[in-house]
């Protein structure tokens, strides 16, 4: 997974709240069972009109926002099917980063787990900033825009695994002699769970 | 220390507590749907990555799986069904349990999980797919996860995690005739926002809740994630064990101590609390594109964003009461289950669906409650009544790009999403119980199901 440090880029603004994953990536957007070839689906019931025409209204078709690496969005962002396709279309686009005012759940997870930071700030903040160049230092947990400086919130887990880049799963299965000795005890407490 | 339900289950989870302070917490099931399975489970192959304990993880075809009678392999959606032949592939080679396309017991993932006692009080259980808090309905701590994090459970046993906050929604008093836990959820998030919950996991209680039957509590708890909870629970009592004796995968008894301290202690403290009075709530029914656009039937379009308004096309102010409607569906892992079904039928009973309504279905969750709606007739009923009668599967709770209603169609739907697009192209969708499903496909516009009396 590539460390998410620093960025600095456009945050093309998207400030609608509840943007759900059917917008970011409709079901038939994800027409096969790997992670790769989502990215021409992304935002597609927006992105395109009829027969699959760019929409020039739409926010990424503006040439400023081509290929955008930061979407600033609404309250919710990501709300819906717990659809990973939705992170990986975003990612195969080029967006690290997602500055909203809340994130559903599942969703944010999703973005840590792909070396997307999902960035949450007050609502007014993210208005101020939607549409102007940014930069992010994860380490320092600030977003810096023209002369103002804010501070952001995240997780310390979700932060290292940014940082580093860091596969959840190599690093987990280094506790496997606890999980282990957990799951011998467990097993005796619960017989029932273990078919 | 008065701990609530949440906590300890969680509690009883941690194998190991990482140096940033998440927690390592041990996952007693895994489910996977053909959707999103087939790729977490290629991607552990690909990387060398076995599946820890198989027993313990399940697999099915709900999403994309054709519901019309007769169904193979073969589903609507543009090469959907490379999906269901690699899931099963690579369910097979992994030696996880599947319930396959002509299974019996196949049906929708939470529909056949807490039917076969897959999920049980106390324990863990994660699936991808956003609807997995509706499990929680039996006690268990069950949440939607992307494909990553199931690979995760899978290779590992368990999931990194920061302890989730708790919030207590309370509805107190008793519901109206007519008015059930589709209008609960629903007027919880209308009151409280779509990311009212975010990142809590939302114990629900009070006497309304203890008073709906294991069924509806379902329906409840599978609205959370419309609230962007991480989860919803209900302590499990004598109806949940009741409801769970017996079944393929439950224990043969509920009587240790261990059942008996599933609940929250007096005092607990949660991060958040709601206190709803259920006796003034009514039949509910969406207006807009998100969950949180719900009011009383029997009310009047608010103000709100103005392309909710622009793609639904109803204006503020609009009485929705009356507004025609195109299609009608029944379906879904919020409400197609065989209690759904029965007060469907009950309303539909000698009466038939307007001439105006293009299509209208019924798809029943699972084999089970297809066959068990079947003995009593209930397929009759809604055949009699101008509806089509399905297979079991998630159907047109979604566009998987195969099946769909016609473009710009207007929908009654008891799904739980009424996102734009979410039933295809142009669709607007409206969500509300399944009473009101009925009442309105007969009425041919938005009706109120309390003026419909049901017949014996």
């Amino acid at each position: 997974m590539t460390p998410f440090t620093t960025l600095s880029a456009m945050a093309a603004p998207l400030l609608a709240d509840n943007i759900d994953t059917d917008a970011i990536i409709p079901s038939r957007e994800m027409k096969s069972t790997g992670r790769t070839g989502l990215a021409e689906g992304l935002f597609a019931p927006w992105r395109y009109i009829e027969g699959r025409v760019p929409n020039p209204e739409f926010v990424l078709n503006r040439p400023e926002y081509a290929g955008a690496q930061i979407i600033a969005g609404g309250a919710n962002f990501g709300c819906g099917s717990s659809r990973e396709h939705a992170v990986w279309a975003l990612a195969e686009y080029g967006v690290r980063c997602i500055i909203a005012p809340g994130f559903a759940p599942i969703f944010a997870a999703n973005c840590i787990r792909n070396g997307l930071l999902p960035l949450v700030l007050p609502r007014d903040a993210v208005e101020s900033i939607a549409g102007r160049e940014v930069h992010i230092d994860l380490a320092a947990q600030t977003l810096t825009c023209g002369a103002d400086t804010h501070p952001f919130p995240i997780e310390a887990e979700a932060k290292a695994m940014l940082l580093e880049g860091l596969d959840a799963i190599d690093l987990t299965l280094k506790s496997r002699p606890a999980i282990a000795a957990w799951t011998d005890a467990d097993r005796a407490a619960r017989p029932w769970i273990y078919l | 220390m008065a701990r609530t339900l949440a906590d300890k289950i969680w509690d009883a989870h941690v194998t190991a507590t990482t140096a940033a302070g998440s927690d390592l917490v041990a996952i007693d099931r895994v489910f996977l749907h053909e959707r999103t399975g087939a790729s977490a489970l290629k991607s552990m192959a690909a990387a060398g990555r076995p599946v820890v304990d198989p027993r313990r993880v399940f697999a099915v075809m709900d999403h994309i799986v054709d519901t019309r009678p007769g169904r193979g392999d073969q589903t609507l959606m543009p090469g959907g069904q490379a999906f269901i032949t690699e899931t099963r592939a690579a369910a097979m080679a992994a030696g996880i349990t599947l319930f396959d396309v002509t299974d019996p017991d196949q049906g929708i993932t939470h529909v056949i999980s807490p039917e076969l006692g897959i999920v049980l009080p106390g324990c863990t259980l994660v699936a991808p797919d956003s609807h997995t808090c509706t499990q929680g309905a039996l006690g268990a701590l069950a949440w939607g996860i992307g494909s990553s994090e199931a690979e995760h459970a899978m290779a590992t046993g368990v999931l990194r995690l920061p302890r989730p906050k708790t919030m207590l929604v309370r509805f107190d008093g008793a519901l109206s005739p007519g008015v059930t836990a589709k209008d609960m959820a629903l007027a919880l998030i209308a009151a409280h926002g779509a990311g009212g919950g975010a990142g809590h996991v939302v114990e629900f209680a009070g006497s309304a809740v203890r008073s709906l039957d294991i069924e509806a509590r379902m329906t409840l708890c599978n609205m959370a994630t419309e609230f962007a909870a991480m989860a919803a629970i209900i302590a499990p009592d004598e109806k949940t064990y009741a409801w769970l004796a017996g079944r393929r995968y439950a224990p043969a008894a509920f009587d240790a101590p261990y059942w008996a301290d599933l609940h929250s202690d007096e005092g607990a403290a949660f991060d958040r609390t709601i206190i709803i009075d259920a006796s003034a709530i009514a039949p509910m029914i969406t207006w807009g594109t998100s969950p949180e656009h719900a009011i009383p039937i029997d009310a009047t379009v608010p103000t709100g964003p103005t392309r909710a308004h622009d793609y639904i096309d109803l204006a503020p102010g609009t009485r929705i009461l009356g507004t025609p409607i195109d299609v009608a569906f029944i379906g879904s892992c919020t409400n197609a289950r065989l209690s759904d079904l029965r007060r469907a039928a009950a309303l539909a009973k000698g009466r038939h669906i307007a001439p105006s309504i293009q299509k209208a279905l019924v798809v029943p969750g699972s084999g089970a409650v297809k066959r068990a709606a079947e003995a009593e007739g209930l397929d009759k009923i809604f055949e009699a009544a101008g509806f089509e009668w399905r297979e079991s599967g998630c159907s047109l709770c979604f566009f998987a790009g195969g099946e769909s209603f016609p473009a710009g169609s207007r929908s009654i739907s008891s799904t739980n999403r009424n996102f734009e697009g979410r039933q295809g192209p142009g669709i607007r969708t409206h969500i509300a119980s399944p009473e009101v499903v009925v009442a309105s496909a007969i009425a041919g516009v938005i009706a109120d199901p309390r003026l419909l009396e049901a017949q014996a």
